[in-house]
């Protein structure tokens, strides 16, 4: 087996009086896709708040790739090699494709503090740009503002940001959100070929893309873990049936 | 500092904390429930004091040219709403700054072209110009404890009508959440209208109340300005308690800095912000 | 950054050559009017850096220009010349490090407590020197002889002439300008206006932001020092008004009125102000009811900004 490269233990994220996030532990390996699932506000965005460093935990511990990482700050977890994209997508509206892309790539510098060189002509980033480009289908449209995609395209460019900070750790919180049934597909595919250089937790509301893509399931249902396992376990577990097909107090 | 000494300079720091109070609480509602930020806000307390000054001399009472006063700034409030803050909603910070920055330069214009230069006088109004002894040789005069009853009053007002009454239901709901507000079915606009009337006339009450303690100078709006920012920024934007505690502060850490460290007065108060900056960047009772 | 259209090359290729031209025609009176308005340039440029650039709506930028103009004074002897390097360079050091220190604590607000704090930290500084006696109080102090060059006995300029002066401002000018540009264009330069875009996902692709904002705040106070030294030496006295809000606040407006975050906008922003107020005061003593009559006017009727005036032109 690959090493463990996320692993939290009892996670715990309180506001106020409410418990959004109770006692999680999970574990996800480079080359496993992890999907994390459940009804709205069952705590699934928040956990990758958590993870992503966006926000602090109230308690218990996260490690990346062996080093723990609990309450550090969002940059600095990004520089150990966590990648996040966004439920609402979140991108630089107003640079191009390739330009989004290329700040990405930047980040991976020792330093930014380069003030005489002209950005454009570090070949390594650059190319690092190209690539993540390449990968998540863009070509042709790097010149593009990204204010020009249509939605599906901006989610790829999002995917594609995340690459170009070359992870190992992907969080990926509901790609498929808005999507059509092409759009959905293409995004599917793209996953896909990334599984095997990465380890993903995806959190996602789509059964069909959950099921093709994950080797491994977590149902969480009011901030707890209420099952885990691989997806033919998951689906045959009869909480989890229950959990989904409404009682009506988790509407 | 004897007994006598420290008294009187509790009730300085206290005056003048309260009546800064009424007027950052103003910007921080302004700011709070409409988006905006108002550098003219110091302008309206100058044209309080002026007005004041005018208003007394043509009346002769200072209590009524009080009361003509806040007529006569609700109505500057509420026309300079329609002609030119409505159109800053929604817009960037950037530009409610450089328009507001504008009018503070006709404000003083239009008070240099209208009362001068000079510095004027308010005749504290006779039935308060006396002093109560503390000591043999110390008094405090009873106007000054007047304001501050005065201003108490008004907080106190403030605290009814925001917690009581309808108004202060809008106020508290758009100060959370404009979205919701506008789907109460309430009228945001006239909302708005009233409230940035309110914060005028809490303005320029405090210059005319001010006014026979302070006197009456070109550019006493930008002082009361920017120690109101402090305050704010102390207080957190958007919270008038945060305004009312922070304001206390800043009347204590103004009035105490001058007796006892006379080298750096001007500069305690700034100092204080800084100081709440580092442990709570937004404010004591701002949102996080 | 913006790519400026050959258009806009030629015209500032041309306004270059009539700049360094006009000294051996212009009369001494607008020979240092418009010293003063490169000087400003300067000052703009500096501040647009921050709001243009990064997105700092500063309004206490003049506290770098002025403590920079009150360290040539306190530097400059009493009837002796200030060594020109010595004096810069301490002027740009100590603009640097108030930048520093102010930075360290407004950087941690955002938005309209950004705008708010720095416009604080500008009054402390401004209510500070108005209120000490050492450093000339309300009145400010002269400079009675302006810095002097010499390397082993020879003078390259003497800033006592205007038209030295003059081409000393303009070449400090132009050294900015191509500075800014190759700045902009760095790596440090694309972070930057990451931030200004979208701050929040700058720190998730793993940018300490932070930290390049002070650097940047430090960089703007720094060449606001430059302007700061340059312009007391030029007027040959400091005061309290160099401090002022009114300071930063017309400075602002130039930005804006110029075209943020374009790259000559700011010196066009500084020039075209400058040379309203000099019309608005030929007509009334109470000019600076016209001027805020103007800038009112221009935010409302401009909604997307000033800069929209230009844009037609830019689009093509």
């Amino acid at each position: 087996m690959t090493e463990v490269a996320l692993r939290t233990a009892a996670l715990r994220k309180d506001f106020g009086g409410l418990t959004a996030v109770n006692d999680v532990a999970l574990e996800c390996r480079v080359g496993q896709m992890h999907a994390v699932i459940g009804p709205n506000g069952a705590g699934k965005t928040t956990l990758i708040n958590l993870l992503s460093g966006d926000l602090a935990p109230s308690s218990g511990r996260i490690e990346i790739l062996g080093r723990d990482v609990t309450g550090l700050p969002p940059h600095r977890i990004s520089q150990l090699g966590v990648g996040r994209s966004y439920q609402r997508t979140n991108i630089f509206m107003r640079f191009t494709v390739f330009e989004n892309c290329r700040l990405a790539a930047q980040s991976r510098l020792p330093s930014s503090m380069r003030f005489l060189r002209a950005a454009a002509r570090y070949r390594a980033v650059n190319e690092a740009a190209a690539q993540a480009i390449e990968l998540a289908e863009l070509g042709g449209r790097e010149q593009l503002p990204a204010s020009s995609l249509s939605h599906g395209e901006r989610r790829q460019l999002e995917v594609a940001m995340t690459l170009a900070t070359q992870p190992k750790v992907l969080l990926l919180d509901e790609p498929l959100a808005g999507m059509g049934g092409e759009e959905s597909a293409r995004m599917v595919e793209l996953l896909k070929k990334l599984v095997p250089g990465h380890a993903m937790l995806l959190v996602e509301h789509d059964m069909d893309a959950v099921f093709a893509l994950a080797g491994l399931l977590t149902v969480m249902v009011n901030g707890a873990v209420l099952a885990s396992g691989t997806p033919e376990s998951i689906r045959a577990n009869r909480e989890v049936q229950e959990a989904y097909l409404g009682s009506p107090g988790h509407e | 500092m004897d007994t006598a000494i420290f008294f009187i300079q509790v009730l300085n720091s206290v005056q003048y904390g309260l009546l800064l109070f009424l007027v950052a609480s103003g910007l921080t509602l302004i700011f709070g429930i409409m988006g905006i930020i108002n550098l003219a806000h110091g302008s309206f307390y100058m044209i309080g004091a002026y007005l004041a000054f005018s208003l007394t001399g043509l009346i002769g009472d200072f209590w009524l040219a009080l009361a003509a006063g806040v007529v006569v700034a609700v109505l500057i409030g509420l026309a300079l709403e329609w002609l030119v803050i409505r159109f800053l909603y929604d817009r960037d910070h950037l530009y409610q700054v450089l328009l507001t920055y504008g009018l503070i330069l006709i404000f003083e214009e239009c008070r240099s072209l209208l009362w001068g230069d000079d510095v004027h006088g308010v005749p504290v109004p006779p039935a308060l110009d006396f002093s109560i002894p503390l000591t043999e040789n110390l008094s405090y005069q009873v106007f000054r404890v007047a304001m501050s009853a005065i201003c108490l009053a008004l907080a106190a007002g403030m605290y009814w009508l925001i917690q009581k009454t309808r108004l202060g239901m809008m106020i508290r709901a758009g100060s959370v959440n404009r979205e919701m507000v506008q789907s109460l079915g309430i009228n945001i606009g006239l909302l708005y209208r009233v409230v940035f009337a309110l914060g005028v006339a809490l303005a320029a009450f405090a210059g005319m109340l001010g006014s026979p303690v302070s006197s009456v100078f070109p550019g006493m709006g930008n002082q009361v300005l920017i120690v109101s920012f402090v305050v704010v920024v102390i207080g957190g934007i958007g919270s008038v308690k945060g305004a009312l505690v922070a304001a206390l502060a800043i009347g204590f850490a103004d009035t105490f800095g001058k007796v006892l460290l006379p080298q750096i007065a001007g500069m305690v108060v700034y100092l204080l912000m800084a100081a709440i900056l580092l442990w709570r960047p937004q404010g004591i009772f701002g949102k996080a | 950054m913006e790519r400026q259209p050959r258009a806009l090359q030629v015209l500032l290729a041309i306004g270059l050559v009539a700049l360094a031209a006009f000294p051996l025609v212009g009369e001494k009176f607008y020979l240092q009017f418009i010293t003063k308005l490169m000087i400003m340039g300067i000052f703009a440029m500096s501040l647009d850096l921050l709001v243009g650039h990064t997105g700092l709506v500063s309004l206490g930028h003049a506290l770098f220009f002025g403590v920079a103009a009150y360290a040539l004074m306190l530097l400059t002897p009493e009837y002796q010349a200030a060594g020109f390097w010595t004096s810069l360079g301490v002027s740009l050091g100590v603009a640097a490090l108030a930048a520093l220190i102010v930075g360290f604590f407004v950087l941690r607000t955002t938005g309209i407590y950004f705008i708010m704090v720095t416009l604080a930290f500008g009054q402390m500084t401004y209510f500070y020197v108005h209120d000490s006696s050492h450093l000339g109080g309300s009145d400010g102090k002269y400079i009675y002889v302006r810095p002097v060059l010499e390397i082993a006995g020879w003078s390259p300029f003497d800033l006592e002439r205007p038209a030295h002066f003059y081409y000393v401002a303009l070449a400090m000018m132009v050294f900015v300008y191509l500075m800014l540009r190759v700045l902009l264009a760095s790596p440090f330069g694309r972070v930057i206006s990451g931030i200004k875009e979208n701050e929040h996902r700058m720190r998730m692709l793993g940018f300490a932001t932070f930290r390049y904002k002070l650097v940047c705040f430090v960089l703007a106070g720094t060449l606001a020092g430059l302007a700061g030294w340059l312009a007391a030496a030029h007027d040959g006295l400091v005061n309290p008004e160099m401090l002022s809000w009114h300071q930063s606040g017309q400075l602002l407006m130039m930005v804006i009125l110029g075209g943020m975050g374009t790259p000559s906008g700011p010196i066009l922003g500084a020039a075209a102000l400058k040379v309203l107020e000099l019309v608005f005061q030929g007509w009334t003593k109470h000019w600076q009811l016209l001027l805020g009559g103007f800038i009112v006017l221009s935010v409302l009727l401009l909604p997307r900004g000033l800069a929209q005036l230009f844009e037609s032109k830019r689009r093509d």
